[in-house]
């Protein structure tokens, strides 16, 4: 603010604003993270350091079989992440979203298994029930009045009852479906994984463009291009990067089995990441769950329904806690008592805060959960390797939430100390 | 003065339960003028402002805008009407910038897609016409603000909406010396442009500075409604404290006078606040 030579320029109205350059740009950002604006900065950095202590400790980390395996283990926590993000932006829980992806998956199987329902049919009915859950949850929470760290603790229990009884007391139902079972094992044809690679980072760079000429058209301000190039670069390098790895032969003895292309988990990952983040970013009701997140009455005085976007956030929540389910049960090709239980649901709400969503409500992204569940699976997958027990990779996963939510929290009272600038 | 007054409240009653805030209050608005309402703690001024915003409903008396009588049953009727209240805690979202705040619950939109470039135009346009310079960029958060900064976001919110008549509650609580003149500056410019704005305030300075009308409440009633350029700093600190000032304001109180009035025995203060 203090610089006097700050180049400006006209926008809508003749006001004179600030003109933006690279420089600029790279200098706002700089003060956002000073000012305690992290974003998901401290999450990319974990992710370089993590993976390059396990990839000098064990070879086999940076393989492209372990490469792959990756999106396969951290599928579920990123799906449960990328809704419990929705929750976490009102400055809300879910504290049964594991449980509750473990019962959808179970309804799943069920279904196929002991009722011989194909695939079309027992998905959707596992969907149904996340929705049906989140609406139960939403309705306690926004109508009664219960807080959400109670309601969702009660259904946490709750849920892992059900899933006993839905397995009649813990067997273990497998399932047959190959096109179940293809979506969290099987992987897409090389050919194919390398036009949609294309194809996403196209249609990245022809949404970018477009957004820039239609605001100069009208007269705004527009980023300079250099930014939006970086942008599309950085996308377009990580994208391909993957794709090359992920299109490399994997397989221990190719002649068999070969192995190679993307897992077909990514690009469902990559489209409820666009579809979320579309969202949020490009919908009024995107808008409104910010606002209720960020100052509840002064969404109220504005007429935003604020009980309805409480309780369609927990049906989101638990609606891709049932996708994150099914995805499991896929990987396993069974569900057991335990599906969804046990340490899932601490890692995908690591995954959210550690990629920067805060618990405080009112900011964060769902790229977030992609970039923490990054972070949680990298730790999962590294530390088994290099031989650490169950027990010491809980220890440590638990302190890295802790690190989040303390860089979470001192972020929070750095922004309030400077936000008055 | 000829003009009919684009705001005009007379007669109006309100009670909360057995305590009665408003006496028979009337008040009138002007287009192009600044009205300050002004009034010790407790005199009404909260309630008033909020009956006429449509969150609490009168007892008795009339509401006329634009010389029809109209009835405010809540606060989208006020807003249709065009009158907006800015609020003392002004109902920002910090995590929202300033376009997101404007037009918040009111978002332009194309299909399913919030229309950006069509709400940040009118930000824009809205804010020129404010004559405001201050602003670095229109995406800034409304959390790296400052006081005065917010203040004027929340203005340009209420007029953002063609509307005729604004309400301020105390716009210039929080500010300092030097952003407090910004803001003062920011009412006069809308009183200028055309709108009735309503100012409530307990600074005399702002007062004085910018109002050409003051209305002075005394324990729930209109003590009286003056030109501020017929009144002196003193005058007006009277109306506030004891309800008159020479010949101006209440008449003197009469011991024996009817029920209900100021007589001795009734000095509680109405609890106008709560």
């Amino acid at each position: 603010m203090t610089t006097s030579a700050t180049p400006t320029t006209t926008t809508a109205g003749g006001l004179r604003v600030a003109q933006p350059t690279v420089a600029s740009h790279l200098h706002e950002y700089w003060q956002r993270v000073r000012g305690g604006d992290l974003g998901s900065l401290p999450a990319v950095l974990g992710l370089i350091v993590l993976s390059l202590i396990f990839s000098v400790a064990r070879e086999t980390f940076t393989s492209p079989l372990n490469f792959a395996n990756l999106f396969n283990q951290g599928a579920q926590t990123v799906f449960i992440a990328m809704g419990l993000i929705f929750v976490l932006l009102l400055g809300e829980i879910d504290l049964s979203a594991g449980f509750a992806s473990g019962v959808c998956g179970a309804v799943m199987a069920i279904l196929l298994t002991n009722h011989g329902w194909p695939w079309y049919g027992a998905i959707p009915a596992a969907l149904l029930t996340g929705v049906v859950i989140g609406l139960v949850l939403g309705l306690l929470i926004a109508k009664v009045g219960i807080p959400s760290f109670v309601v969702t603790l009660a259904a946490f229990l709750g849920f892992q009852g059900l899933l006993l009884v839905l397995l009649s007391g813990g067997v273990n139902i497998s399932i047959r479906d190959s096109f179940v079972i293809a979506l969290n094992n099987k992987n897409i044809p090389v050919l194919w994984s390398w036009v949609l690679a294309v194809v996403a980072v196209a249609g990245y760079a022809l949404v970018q463009f477009n957004r820039r000429r239609a605001r100069a058209a009208r007269g705004l301000v527009t980023d300079p291009a250099g930014v939006v190039l970086l942008r599309i670069g950085g996308l377009a390098v990580v994208v391909l990067a993957t794709t090359a790895v992920l299109t490399q032969e994997r397989a221990v003895n190719p002649a068999i089995n070969s192995l190679k292309g993307v897992p077909i988990v990514v690009p469902i990952i990559a489209a409820f990441l666009i579809l979320w983040t579309f969202v949020l970013g490009r919908t009024t009701y995107g808008r409104h769950v910010y606002a209720v997140g960020g100052n509840t009455e002064a969404a109220r005085r504005a007429g935003i329904p604020v009980d309805r976007i409480r309780i369609s956030v927990f049906v989101i929540g638990s609606f891709m806690a049932a996708i994150g389910g099914i995805l499991q049960v896929s990987r396993a090709s069974s569900v057991d008592p335990n599906t969804g239980g046990s340490n899932i649901l601490l890692y995908s709400v690591g995954a959210a805060v550690i990629g920067g969503t805060s618990l405080f409500g009112g900011k964060g992204k769902i790229v977030n959960a992609v970039i923490g569940g990054a972070v949680i699976a990298v730790i999962d997958n590294g530390m088994g390797l290099m031989g650490f027990s169950s027990g010491q990779k809980f220890i440590f996963t638990g302190l890295i939430l802790l690190v989040a939510a303390s860089v979470d929290a001192l972020a929070r009272r750095r922004a309030a100390a400077t936000g008055t600038r | 003065m000829a003009a009919t007054p684009l705001l005009e409240l007379s007669g109006i009653d309100k009670s909360f339960g057995p305590v009665q805030v408003l006496h028979d209050v009337g008040l009138s608005a002007y287009a192009g003028e600044v009205t300050a309402l002004v009034g010790d703690n407790g005199a009404g001024k909260s309630t008033l402002v909020k009956c006429v915003s449509g969150i609490y409903t009168i007892d008795a008396g009339t509401v006329s805008f634009d010389g029809r009588p109209v009835t405010i049953h809540s606060p989208r009727d006020a807003a249709e009407l065009g009158i907006e209240v800015v609020y003392q805690d002004l109902a920002l979202c910090d995590n929202l910038d300033i376009v997101q705040n404007m037009f918040l619950g009111r978002e332009k939109v194309r299909g399913i897609v919030l229309d950006e470039p069509t709400m940040e135009q009118m930000a824009g346009d809205t804010l020129a016409s404010l004559s405001v310079r201050t602003v670095k960029s229109l995406r800034q958060l409304v959390a790296s603000l400052s006081g005065g900064q917010r203040q004027t976001v929340a203005i340009a919110k209420a007029v953002l909406w063609n509307s005729r008549v604004v309400i301020l509650d105390e716009p210039t609580a929080a500010l300092g010396v030097a952003q407090t003149a910004q803001v003062l500056e920011l009412v006069r410019r809308l009183a200028d442009s055309g709108l009735g704005v309503v100012l409530i305030s307990h600074n005399m300075n702002d007062v004085f500075a910018v109002s050409d009308r003051i209305a002075a409440l005394y324990l729930g009633r209109m003590a009286a409604q003056v030109k501020t350029s017929e009144v002196t700093h003193s005058q007006v600190v009277e109306l506030i404290t004891a309800g008159r000032s020479g010949t101006v304001g209440l008449p003197p109180e009469r011991p024996d006078g009817n029920g209900n009035g100021n007589g001795v025995a009734v000095d509680i203060t109405p609890g106008g606040d709560q």
